[in-house]
């Protein structure tokens, strides 16, 4: 099984990637770590005309400390998320869940800009990003600008990245509370998650729950109004639609979300 | 395009279609056909080589991401004279295969896992080869032949 016939192009710099965007058109995809992209062209769920390879971006892969926030290049890898001495000490709820994606072949390729740039609802990293209220760069034709990671995610596989625009970094301010938790529920390790959790402090997202990774807005607002956190759990599922699939009913899906958003508020609890 | 990646310290160039795979670029343009296509979709580690020294998925690599760089196959771990790689060695003495489908993948999977981290629990061998599936079941002579080859590292030749 091989992908439908595209044009690689590979970028050396963050600009020329930009121009190879611009020239290319609308069917041109950038490609970090391929590990999101390459099985949906495979399955032809994706038929970009070219690929603008930008693994080799090495400008692009750093977990940096500076001062008020970690930044974090697109282009670094979950292994080296995963491993880095860094982000354990000030971000570890990225660190962990770095270390739950996929398997480790796949974390010795992937990116943490592309599985955001992809736009999954079930993968791990979008979840994260939205518990740590994190904010994303973006570069395109018209310059750089930040989205808030509140606004990135917009529906299934779409993000607030304009055609062309590249995502180059992630930021992270140092968590108010400190207390973190990731819960991921699968039947084996290398699946997707059937339903997630990130919780940082009383920040808490869901992974798989809908069209879009999403905040639980109804726990947060219980544990703002003073609810204990079994009782705010109770909240996990209010206004979801997560879909139904060979691994789980959509009603088992929400029964999941209560079960690991109370272990996560509980775990988070414990750590703060 | 032109595509040249030093496949077990012999570099080979060739001329191939954007969307070569990897694993594809190996078997048909090396010839070399110890990595094994199994599921084709990131899940089963059959095709898993090494890249610049660490375990990948040569089904979800392009040939052209990886042009300039080194990758290991099962065939590049057996010393020139012909002696076994010691994770070889162990599967073998172990039995560490029923039908030897999966044999290879593991194999690279298991030289990429001792490389980062030589002294392993039995839990971490299990974690570290999370990303290869053997249909047969026979995980634990697997799990066994790598705490086997650490042992045999940790040891003076």
């Amino acid at each position: 099984m091989i992908p439908a016939p595209f044009t690689y192009r590979r970028a050396g710099t963050v600009a020329e990637a930009l121009e190879m965007a611009a020239e290319s058109g609308e069917d041109a995809k950038y490609l970090a770590g391929g590990h999101s992209l390459l099985p949906l062209m495979k399955l032809r769920l994706a038929v970009p005309e070219v690929l603008i390879d930008i693994g080799r971006l090495r400008e692009a892969a750093y977990v940096r400390d500076e001062g008020g926030h970690i930044a974090i290049g697109a282009l670094t890898r979950h292994h080296d998320l995963a491993t880095s001495g860094l982000l354990a000490s000030r971000v570890p709820l990225l660190a962990y869940a770095a270390g739950c994606v996929g398997d480790p072949q796949v974390r010795h390729r992937g990116t943490i800009g592309g599985s955001l740039a992809h736009g999954d609802p079930a993968a791990d990293l979008p979840a994260v990003i939205l518990a740590l209220d994190a904010t994303l760069v973006a570069q395109g034709p018209g310059g750089t600008r930040e989205i808030a990671a509140a606004d990135f995610f917009q529906g299934l596989y779409e993000t607030a990245l304009a055609p062309g625009e590249l995502l180059t970094e992630i930021r992270v301010k140092r968590p108010e509370s400190a207390g973190w938790s990731f819960q991921k529920f699968t039947k084996r390790a290398i699946d997707w998650a059937i339903v997630g959790v990130a919780a940082q402090g009383d920040r808490v997202a869901l992974v798989n729950m809908g069209m879009t990774p999403m905040r639980a807005v109804a726990v947060e607002q219980a544990l703002a109004a003073g609810l204990a956190p079994e009782q705010a759990a109770s909240h996990a599922a209010d206004g979801t639609s997560p879909p139904e699939d060979i691994n789980a009913t959509a009603a088992y899906r929400q029964h999941l979300a209560r079960v690991l958003v109370g272990r996560a508020l509980a775990q988070a609890r414990a750590r703060g | 395009m032109n595509v040249t990646i030093t496949v077990n310290g012999t570099p080979i160039t060739a001329d191939v279609a954007d969307r070569t795979l990897l694993v594809q670029f190996l078997r048909e343009a090396g010839g070399l056909t110890a990595t094994n296509v199994g599921c084709d979709t990131t899940s089963c580690g059959a095709c898993t080589v090494l890249l610049d020294g660490e375990s990948v998925k040569s089904c979800t690599v392009l040939a052209a991401q990886v042009d300039g760089s080194a990758v290991t196959t099962l065939e590049g771990l057996a010393s020139p004279d012909g002696q076994m790689h010691p994770v070889q060695r162990a599967f073998h003495a172990e039995h560490a295969l029923q039908c030897g489908f999966c044999t290879p993948g593991m194999v690279m999977a298991a030289v990429s896992l001792l490389a980062e981290n030589p002294d392993p629990t039995q839990d971490e061998v299990r974690a570290g080869l999370e990303g290869n599936l053997c249909r047969g079941t026979g995980y634990h002579h697997i799990v066994r032949a790598v705490l086997a080859a650490a042992r045999a590292g940790r040891e003076p030749a």
